[in-house]
């Protein structure tokens, strides 16, 4: 398989996750944005895997390890989005302003 | 092309549109349950990308962690703050989103002139096939052993930390007797005032 189509579809895939990381108004959205985000990046070390070390399949272990941390910080996150749930009643993104001045 | 070319290519194809037309509804539909549901298609389809790209083992991985958990535990997150409210409208909310589009697109087409431009030096080494999964074992207890061992460790802590952060914070009230207050059965600690109270109407 050609590796510039699958390096294309991860890009493209990154550009949607960015978009919907910045522009999410929900906390439970900007968590799937993330996702989204790693998910394109597992596509990149696949693709270059495949096509540039197709033996010693290097990028298919890290790939593991970043599925194991994704796990991880979804687990982390939605924890977190549901303390701040609690203490402020919204999953507006704009009203988290704890941290902000 | 052959016929098996041609039935990588179509599936290619098909994986990839449902790919991409199941991520933007992620980040454009109004309902967030519906986000969520388009989130698992998008993990159906990157699995079958993976098994375009001769890796078995990380697609049923990709199926077990990422539908099976990761999309579970998320849409567990959406039913407890489910909680139907339109957002306050912000003044001039669409320049953000232009904006943002726009530096998206420059992204895209950075990437894209990079990815076609740049001359990628392939290799002609056998494909691993099947033989990955011995390789990836061979891989963790040889020279990845450091970050397989710290990885179990930042799973642990991310277990007991998701729990410790997401525990509700609420203690019945504080029983009392002739002899003094019951400490039996009864937490250490009381529950912190909450930061959020001021402003909560």
């Amino acid at each position: 398989m050609q590796l510039q189509y699958f390096l294309l579809l991860a890009a493209a895939l990154f550009c949607i996750g960015i978009y919907g990381l910045v522009t999410s108004r929900n906390a439970i959205r900007v968590l799937m944005s993330i996702e989204l985000l790693l998910n394109s990046v597992n596509l990149n070390l696949m693709a270059f895997s495949n096509s540039l070390d197709p033996s010693a399949v290097k990028g298919q272990v890290f790939t593991v390890f970043v599925i194991a941390i994704a796990a991880a910080e979804a687990a982390v996150g939605l924890a977190i989005v549901l303390s701040i749930y609690r203490n402020r009643d919204t999953v507006d993104m704009e009203q988290f302003n704890l941290l902000k001045w | 092309m052959n016929l098996a070319d041609g039935v990588q290519l179509v599936s290619l194809i098909v994986l990839a549109a449902m790919m991409l037309a199941a991520a933007l509804g992620v980040v454009l539909l109004d309902n967030i349950v519906y986000s969520a549901f388009l989130l698992g298609l998008v993990f159906i389809s990157i699995s079958g990308l993976y098994i375009l790209l001769n890796a078995g083992f990380v697609a049923a991985a990709q199926i077990l962690i990422y539908v099976g958990a990761v999309n579970v535990l998320i849409l567990f997150g959406i039913m407890l703050v489910n909680k139907r409210q339109d957002f306050a409208p912000v003044q001039k909310a669409w320049l953000g989103k232009a904006a943002t589009g726009a530096v998206c697109a420059g992204l895209f087409g950075l990437l894209a002139t990079m990815i076609v431009a740049t001359p990628w030096g392939l290799s002609d080494a056998p494909i691993a096939g099947d033989e990955a999964l011995v390789t990836i074992g061979l891989h963790f207890f040889s020279d990845f052993l450091l970050p397989f061992e710290l990885a179990s460790v930042l799973l642990l802590m991310a277990l007991i930390g998701a729990i410790v952060i997401a525990r509700r914070e609420f203690l019945p009230e504080e029983a009392t007797t002739e002899d003094g207050p019951i400490t039996a059965l009864t937490l250490p600690e009381r529950p912190r005032e909450l930061t959020g109270a001021i402003s909560r109407e």
